[in-house]
């Protein structure tokens, strides 16, 4: 494992977040087994006052989980100078075949942190408090989630052996390199393409009759799940190669550098944050009929899936302007 | 969203107004945060420069160098092999090297003597680099006395000190001609320390290396992406082992933080019982002690990064150098160049302000679930 203390922060913080989420699933089963709000024994006040503590817990492990996989993709980058092959973090992550995994587990992590703090944020307007037990069964899933990506970022980092030099001979005990990423993205960009403006005006439409009429908020979740998927593949297969100006340059993290104005980030915020959004939506939906929630499903609901579409169009906008203003042609009469 | 923006903004005024009101208390929490981060900032910002300089000087070094293994041990390379060299495609230029080390009792310290390829000096000149010149005392005119392989005298004359920016990589440097130094070293004619290649493709150095280790079997090609990566390597393994060292203090911080922020006064007490009692709620006590932790880690970590950043940029890094650097009689006076990226923002973030944070929770939750009652009574 290289030594470095962007890796010691990764494994530190990863360490500590799992810590927590074990801590607060510890109480989670406490809840769900002795929640009663109609009850005013000590134990209930004790669990009553003890939700603060984890809400604030979970918050605060959500938001250094998102700033944890920034570091872990930046870190990916800067260490990919030691390995034969690798031009960039895709490289790195190929090294073993634990660096995908650990990037899905950070990225599913965020997605379900950020529907739990949703949810949690709804369950706090209601006087009743009716989302108490499935928000803490949520969170005994979300545990697990944490313990199998601090196991497979440590699995990860402990596997990575860097090609250096060996005092026998230099070159010759450096394997040759299996390539960026082995052309993953080798589907056609057409196809990538066309399948992203198609899912984005689905979501348009979706989205936009569960902003005004209140319904149809589980399919706009669904919808922009499968759109985040779509618009991945497509920045891979597609979208990069026109930044890149470039018709076999794949790599989606190439993005994010300097060289290319950072455009990465004007790409991925937007699109993470409006499926975190359309998520906490649609899971949001789930409870709609429960009484005390009714009234307030109906107005943040809908709030959530407008913001989701404006940051979706953002998203759209960038990625279209980024494919216009290209040198690169790859579709079309030449 | 405005209601809300608006909301943060009261308990941030509020927290900052409530910590105002204790200075002392805070103060000592801040200069140990402060201290803390001034001490991962220091070795990341030294190192981290450190890494750039290397990789700029490397950026001008030949794709291949190839040195001859005899028993092991590095030998002259003959220069015969040059010629055999010359016949692997894809090789673009390529030269023989002059160069070694030379111990001067009187400082005792290593010189390196080198043969430059371009603008030789003339015969019985040389061109000092500034941490020779500096060791005995030498300015251009002068004369250099040292005793050769064979144990004769030789004078030089100094013609030049070499130019003070290049000093990371010439302090030790003395660049003569190359009869100079075959007659001084008694050199065989016939040899060479090491030969260079320029690889035009980059994509065929490796190949080119591997064409010669089987060409040249008692040969090992180097390439400088190697050398880079190992550089590269090196730093980062350096600054990942001060990291560990100062986990302990980092430890310390944390269990400090914990002591401070559960160590309520009785006055804080009753403040927060009185805010409960007027109408707050405990989230937005947990609110107000969210704020004035911001506030406290903003502090502590633009002073702990400003002290390091001048620790190290305007003093060198006094403290650190020798541990990150390395040691030796000759080292050069060097000047790092700043740097700053966000992969050491959030490394620093999470050795600081997360612990800081985690650690200050719990007891700041339980401040805030203090019933109004308890406290008043």
């Amino acid at each position: 494992m290289p030594l470095t203390p962007a890796i010691l922060a990764l494994n530190l913080a990863s360490l500590t977040q799992s810590l927590l989420l074990v801590l607060a699933a510890g109480f989670a089963i406490q809840i769900l087994r002795h929640w009663d709000l109609s009850s005013g024994s000590e134990r209930q006040l004790g669990l009553e006052r003890r939700t603060y503590l984890i809400a604030t817990l979970v918050a605060w492990v959500f938001g250094g989980n998102l700033l944890s996989l920034l570091l872990f993709v930046y870190n990916a980058e800067q260490l990919s100078t030691q390995f034969v092959g690798a031009m960039c973090a895709t490289g790195v992550l190929n090294a073993n075949p634990w660096g995908w995994p650990t990037l899905g587990l950070k990225i599913s992590l965020f997605f379900a942190g950020a529907a739990w703090l949703i949810l949690n944020g709804v369950d706090n307007q209601a006087p009743d408090y009716p989302l108490v037990r499935p928000k803490y069964a949520l969170l005994l899933l979300i545990a697990p989630l944490a313990l199998a990506e601090v196991t497979a970022q440590a699995l990860f980092f402990t596997a990575l052996n860097p090609d250096l030099i060996t005092s026998c001979c230099g070159s010759l005990f450096s394997p040759e390199g299996g390539g960026v990423a082995a052309e993953i993205a080798g589907l056609d960009p057409a196809v990538s393409l066309a399948a992203l403006a198609l899912s984005g005006l689905a979501l348009l439409a979706t989205g936009l009759r569960y902003w005004r009429r209140g319904r149809g908020g589980g399919l706009f979740a669904l919808l922009a799940a499968l759109t985040f998927g779509i618009a991945l593949t497509a920045i891979v297969s597609g979208v990069a190669l026109y930044v890149y100006e470039h018709p076999h340059h794949h790599c989606p993290f190439c993005l994010l550098k300097s060289g290319h104005d950072f455009v990465g980030y004007g790409l991925y915020v937007p699109l993470f944050a409006a499926t975190a959004l359309a998520l906490g939506a649609g899971l949001m939906e789930v409870w709609r009929s429960a009484p005390s929630l009714k009234a307030i499903i109906a107005i943040r609901g809908p709030r959530l899936a407008g913001l989701s579409l404006i940051l979706f169009a953002l998203f759209y906008g960038l990625a279209t302007w980024l494919v216009l203003r290209s040198n690169l042609l790859l579709l079309g009469p030449i | 969203m405005i209601s809300f923006l608006r909301r943060q903004g009261y308990l941030l005024e509020y927290s900052l107004a409530s910590l105002a009101r204790r200075p002392g208390k805070h103060l000592g929490l801040v200069l140990v945060y402060a201290t803390l981060v001034f001490l991962l900032a220091s070795t990341l910002l030294f190192t981290q420069s450190l890494r750039q300089e290397s990789a700029l000087v490397l950026a001008e070094s030949p794709e291949l160098i190839v040195q001859r293994l005899l028993a092991g041990r590095h030998d002259l390379i003959p220069a015969s092999y040059l010629e055999q060299l010359g016949t692997i495609r894809g090789v673009g230029e390529r030269y023989g090297r002059l160069w070694g080390y030379f111990y001067d009792p009187a400082v005792r310290a290593n010189y390196t003597l080198m043969v430059p390829r371009a603008a030789p000096p003339a015969a019985g000149e040389v061109q000092l680099g500034a941490g020779v010149a500096r060791a005995r005392g030498l300015s251009p005119g002068d004369y250099l006395s040292l005793r050769s392989a064979r144990g004769e005298p030789f004078s030089f004359r100094i013609a030049a000190l070499l130019p003070a920016d290049t000093e990371l990589v010439s302090s030790d440097l003395m660049l003569l001609n190359a009869q100079d130094f075959r007659r001084f070293f008694d050199f065989p004619a016939d040899r060479f320390t090491d030969i260079v290649l320029r690889v035009r493709n980059p994509v065929e150095v490796r190949k080119v290396a591997e064409k010669i280790s089987l060409a040249l079997p008692d040969t090992r090609p180097i390439l400088r992406e190697e050398i880079l990566r190992t550089y590269d390597a090196v730093f980062g393994w350096r600054q990942g082992l001060v990291f560990v060292l100062l986990t302990g203090a980092m430890l310390a911080f944390v269990i400090f933080a914990w002591d401070r922020a559960s160590g309520l006064s009785g006055e804080e007490r009753r403040e927060i019982g009185i805010l409960k009692a007027i109408g707050w709620e405990t989230g937005d006590v947990l609110r107000m002690k969210f704020w004035e932790g911001a506030a406290l880690s903003l502090t502590a970590f633009l002073l702990g990064y400003l002290l390091a950043y001048v620790h190290v940029f305007h003093f060198a890094a006094v403290l650190f150098a020798p541990v990150l650097k390395g040691w030796a009689v000759l080292y050069p006076d060097f000047r790092p160049v700043p740097f700053v990226d966000g992969l050491q923002v959030a490394t620093l973030f999470f050795f600081s302000v997360f612990p800081y944070t985690v650690a200050t929770i719990i007891p700041i939750w339980r401040a805030a679930i203090t019933d109004p009652d308890q406290v008043m009574r």
